[in-house]
């Protein structure tokens, strides 16, 4: 058994999807989803939780030129197989009540988008890992310039811009890093031996960084996502916050840090800086908005900010190597909650934007009390958001805002404000949304029943069940992120 | 015989998830002895965990399971019980327990009785773990967790928009001072390689003078206490908190959750003794609190309201004493205060029951005929704060006092003054409620009951506990053992040995006049109380605009909230639009169109761009694929 299952099943599943008609699309993308779940869940169960990779695979795909269909899964692609697998039948559940236009095409996109991720998260050829990134983002242009609010093309045009300058940079570092390989091959543990100086990895360093910047966002190439993420089908908003932006996190950890860490040396400073300013920036920004849609999204560049800010706390200015597993782990658990969390608060503006044909803050008011379940599971995922302990968002943040601490105090209580200004923000909304009376507005909104309480009771679950237990999801990734953080430290020269 | 621990916080966790999943479905009977049992039985769990202890059993951390390890960090879920923690344990379940009863009668008639009882379940499930953690990380669980429930009981009532904003402020500055908290816990990681106490106490005395930032250390936790014990400058949610039921005063905003401030320093009073300067700003801000609160309560005419400030200010006193390394002062403070804190706050419901909802003092007077018990109660309780020998509150607030006589003159003219300030307050608060002429409507004269037993009940067993509570640490100028600091010298001995601690050494008879002078000044008050109330029945009048400045000042709160919204909120919100209609929209932007323009004027081709023709987004990309397939043939 091997990687590529994962990888070509969701192919086999959208081409059999677009030959479906009317409601049955829907049904057999939420059987495939979770074949792809079960699947996963077979690999789960089989994966040995050490540094090796596993069901791996390696083909000749065009091996003149270097390139091999070469995948695998080790502990940190694990994380990223079940947070994609988890959250693809979750979100293709939450679309139900949703009549689609072209169904079938919308329901294929999802599904070929997921087997573009999962082959960013398991690829170990460049080349791959590239293609993979482009299978990727190909859908969610179209999902969001066919099913998309009024701005759509508008918007699209921004996000393309972005992304399109990224993926070509990140393309270019690539193809660089493997004009350097002596063997010629994109191959990723070869790509780690390189012997370029800082000067080049520098340049490396920047090639990829801005393509994951963009894509995580990271302060100030940020503007393509509240945008985007308002005006996109919310299950495409759902695909791009809760999974794809992780493939922006998973390329540094994965490619970024291991492939060119003296030039992490020479720039992590300048990315933690702007990780950190978008932590506070987002997060104060996030206090005013009136649309519930853009607050979650603004609230999402500071979540991922504060992920981003932990990765890049990477040398201190006494030379210190603080790029701690510690650090490395809380980003891979924060990943997988930040997945389940977001996805829960763009499914509960889209109820609500369902049920009241509007997404102002400020016109709504009482929910709490006409809709007594959805508020509790509201309340949960405000919770789980604010990182409250117990629930899933706790551990995360506690190990990422301790990975900033490392550098210093005064970033790490910056970073900190997360804690404060997130309280504000969130608990802003959930009152005006859902506490004071009800008004002629929301007096006739109805609670969450069917596909909605399926959706919101597993996110809640694992919102707690997380919380409570985190061990055997840090357990999953321990091994491969200690012996990574190693092959990073023996190539950082010590001072 | 370690394996029941567990049980104890673990029973109100499940009372919470039964009322919780049958909060609709179970008759309010089962859902009120259901409530009520949980903690009962972990009262009697933790009475027995008490005599293990004292018999010298249960020294080990009892290790539950790991709860997360990272790298070098390494956290378990475990409970210590020892001398401090399971005396905590037995006011958070006793007392706990009292208010539970109460509220079956309190709650009866609310739509939300359900609700109600899961919430507070779920408060005395994490105030457990707050107090049994073995390590700062399980307190903390414990201190958000309480800062949650507070969040959810003050809101009880939200369709208020009020009520949702004062659980909002509660949540939100309890997290300004989680943040210094959780900061604090990360320095401790960091120079001792653990968060357990276990492994960081023992080493703290040796590691003095390895550079270990002890002051930086014990501010940060002190700013986490700040926060959560409600003194300066964070102080002004409890007020607010108000707006939740009465029993949740009681309960959370009194006798437990605020304390927890008070709890976390005597847990880590090593840390603290080791850390002099960090001290004297417990001391100061513990006294300023005190008195700043006092002088608050001086004019409020919301009963609940002077309540709460003169909790505050009661909480200030633990601090200060804590300051001034009155450690088992301190916590003797806590003690007696959750008992006669929560007779009052109870006492209090009682008569907003009986007044048909009616909280303002200037609506009330003569009800001692009408509410006996709840009158001679609610006097214990006003005798108990007020510092009158023998109820509860002397022995402790004179403890304190005494050692601020030792370690500074002027701090303690200053506490003695304040302490003149509750006994009038307090006592203004109880002749305008009981005595005098009724002034409500005829229909709340009409309704006028005492209440029913479930709520005259713990209010008879807490005006006991207000008399009696304080025979627990009586001096020996007085004759006594002070049994509690006996009890409590192991818990304290490690910061005893350092010898940083400022030095008590009163004379017998200092400490008389000390007692005498506290005593003096409060009965003074309370006479000019009697004077300006009863005899000379004055009322506060109806509108704001009264008497001289400084009355004003106290009756507005010198206007603490509207000068943080002035500085800190009303910039911030600025500051969000500024940045989200100028940087993010116009600036940057402003930029990423700019370069998009650059790019589709400076090609024609690309201007398909333009109307976003998506297909052609994607041709393009399968062109560059294909471009990049066929370059890397060619190269090899």
């Amino acid at each position: 058994m091997t990687v590529s299952i994962l990888i070509f099943l969701p192919v086999v599943a959208a081409l059999v999807v677009l030959f479906l008609k009317g409601q049955a699309a829907k049904y057999g993308a939420l059987l495939f989803a979770l074949a792809e779940l079960v699947i996963a869940g077979i690999f789960l169960s089989r994966f040995v939780p050490n540094a090796e990779t596993q069901f791996a695979v390696t083909a000749p795909w065009m091996a003149k030129a270097g390139i091999y269909f070469s995948a695998g899964i080790d502990g940190i692609s694990m994380i990223m197989v079940i947070l994609t697998t988890l959250l693809v039948p979750l979100i293709i559940l939450s679309t139900f009540k949703h009549q689609y236009k072209n169904a079938p095409v919308f329901y294929a996109l999802i599904l070929f988008m997921q087997a573009g991720l999962l082959t960013v998260f398991t690829a170990l050829d460049g080349f791959l890992f590239y293609v993979g990134w482009e299978i990727a983002l190909i859908p969610i242009y179209f999902i969001c310039a066919m099913w998309g609010g009024e701005n759509r093309i508008k918007v699209n045009i921004k996000f393309f811009i972005y992304t399109f300058a990224g993926s070509l940079f990140m393309l270019l570092g690539i193809i660089y890093l493997k004009m350097q390989n002596p063997t010629g091959l994109y191959d990723l543990h070869q790509f780690y031996e390189n012997k370029l100086d800082a000067r080049h990895q520098s340049w490396v360093f920047w090639a990829f960084f801005l393509a994951f910047a963009i894509k995580m966002p990271i302060f100030p190439f940020h503007t393509w996502q509240p945008d985007t993420y308002t005006e996109a089908p919310t299950g495409g908003t759902m695909m791009l916050s809760g999974i794809m932006l992780k493939m922006g996190i998973y390329g540094v950890i994965r490619w970024l840090i291991p492939i060119a860490p003296l030039g992490v040396q020479r720039w992590a400073f300048v990315a933690l800086i702007l990780s950190i300013i978008g932590i506070v920036y987002a997060s104060i920004i996030a206090f005013k908005q009136k649309d519930g849609k853009r607050l979650v999204a603004y609230s999402s560049i500071a979540h991922v900010g504060l992920i981003s800010a932990a990765l890049f706390t990477f040398i201190r200015p006494d030379g210190a190597f603080i790029w701690t597993a510690q650090a490395v782990q809380g980003a891979m658990i924060q990943m997988l909650n930040h997945g389940i969390n977001v996805v829960g608060l763009f499914f509960i503006w889209d109820i609500i934007s369902n049920r009241l044909n509007t997404r102002e803050i400020d016109q709504m008011g009482g929910i709490a009390k006409v809709a007594p379940k959805f508020a509790i599971a509201f309340l949960i995922i405000t919770l789980g958001t604010v990182a409250l302990p117990l629930t899933n968002g706790f551990v995360g943040e506690f190990l990422l805002i301790n990975g900033v601490f490392q550098f210093n105090i005064w970033l790490a209580a910056l970073a900190g404000l997360t804690m404060i200004f997130g309280a504000v923000y969130m608990l802003r909304m959930y009152k005006s949304v859902m506490q004071g009376e009800t008004n002629a507005l929301t007096a006739t909104f109805t609670d969450i029943s069917g596909s909605e309480m399926t959706v919101l009771g597993v996110i809640c679950l694992l919102i707690i069940l997380i919380g409570v237990y985190p061990q055997p999801i840090l357990h999953l990734s321990d091994a491969a992120v200690s012996n990574l953080v190693n092959i990073v430290h023996t190539k950082v020269p010590a001072k | 015989m370690n394996n029941y621990i567990w049980l104890i916080p673990i029973l109100p966790l499940a009372g919470f998830l039964i009322n919780g999943f049958g909060r609709n479905v179970l008759p309010k009977g089962v859902i009120g002895f259901v409530g009520c049992l949980v903690v009962l039985i972990s009262f009697g769990l933790s009475i027995a965990a008490f005599s293990e202890v004292s018999a010298g059993k249960l020294t080990q951390p009892i290790d539950l399971f790991n709860w997360f390890n990272a790298g070098t960090i390494n956290i378990s879920f475990s409970f210590l019980v020892d001398r401090l923690s399971v005396l905590m344990m037995l006011i958070i379940t006793g007392v706990g327990f009292l208010i539970h009863l109460y509220s079956v009668g309190y709650m009866h008639h609310d739509e939300g009785f359900g609700k109600f009882f899961s919430y507070l379940n779920l408060f005395i499930f994490f105030m457990l773990l707050l107090v049994m953690g073995s390590n700062y990380l399980i307190m903390f669980i414990g201190w958000e967790g309480v800062g949650l429930c507070s969040y959810l009981l003050i809101g009880f009532w939200y369709t208020n928009p009020a009520y949702a904003d004062a659980a909002k402020k509660a949540f939100v500055m309890n997290r300004i001072g989680d943040l210094g908290f959780i900061i604090g816990i990360f320095l401790i990681l960091y120079y001792f390689g653990s968060v357990a106490y276990a492994d960081i106490f023992p080493k703290a005395t040796q590691m003095q003078g390895f550079n270990v930032p002890f002051t930086l250390i014990t501010i940060l936790l002190f700013v986490g206490a700040v926060g959560k014990s409600a003194q300066l400058p964070l102080f002004t949610w409890l007020p607010d908190a108000m707006a939740g039921p009465t029993p949740v005063s009681a309960l959370i905003h009194a006798a437990t959750m605020v304390t927890a401030g008070v709890y976390m320093v005597a847990r880590s009073n090593i840390l603290f003794t080791l850390a002099p300067y960090t001290m004297e700003i417990v001391a100061v801000i513990g006294l300023a609190t005190a008195t700043f609160a006092a002088l608050i309560a001086l004019s409020q005419t919301d009963i609940k309201k002077v309540l709460a400030y003169s909790t505050v200010s009661q909480l200030g006193y633990m601090f200060l004493g804590l300051g001034v390394g009155a450690y088992t002062g301190a916590f003797f403070h806590v003690m007696t205060h959750a008992f006669f804190k929560a007779l009052l706050f109870l006492g209090a419901g009682s008569v907003i029951h009986a007044m048909s909802n009616e909280q303002d003092m200037r609506q009330m007077g003569g009800l001692k005929g009408k509410l006996k018990i709840t009158f001679i109660t609610m006097l214990i309780g006003t005798l108990a704060i007020s510092g009158i020998p023998p109820f509860a509150g002397f022995f402790s607030k004179d403890e304190i006092l005494a050692h601020v006589f030792a370690h500074n003159e002027t701090m303690y003219i200053i506490g003695v003054i304040t302490a003149m300030f509750t006994s009038f307050y307090m006592f203004r608060m109880l002749y305008l409620t009981f005595y005098g002429k009724f002034r409500g409507t005829s229909e709340q004269e009409h309704h006028l009951h005492e209440s029913p037993p479930t709520m005259t009940i713990p209010l008879i067993v807490l005006a006991v506990l207000s008399i009696v509570g304080g025979f627990i640490g009586i001096p020996e100028v007085l004759g006594g053992h002070h049994w509690l600091e006996g009890w409590l010298s192991p818990v304290f001995a490690d910061s005893v040995k350092t010898n940083l601690l400022p030095k008590y050494d009163l004379s017998s008879s200092t400490e008389i006049a000390l007692m005498c002078a506290s005593v003096g000044g409060a009965v003074l008050a309370l006479i000019y109380a009697y004077v300006k109330y009863v005899k000379n029945a004055h009322v506060p009048l109806l509108h704001d605009e009264e008497g001289p400045g400084l009355v004003n000042l106290s009756y507005h709160k010198f206007y603490v909230d509207g000068i943080y919204a002035f500085l800190i909120r009303e910039p911030l919100d600025g500051l969000s639009v500024f940045f989200y209609k100028v940087v993010d929209l116009l600036a940057i932007d402003g930029i990423v169109n700019g370069l998009g323009k650059m790019t589709v004027r400076s090609s024609k081709g690309l201007r398909l761009l333009q109307t976003g023709n998506v297909g052609f987004y994607i041709f393009m990309m399968v062109i560059g694929i294909i471009a990049i397939l066929v370059y890397s043939f060619v190269k090899i």
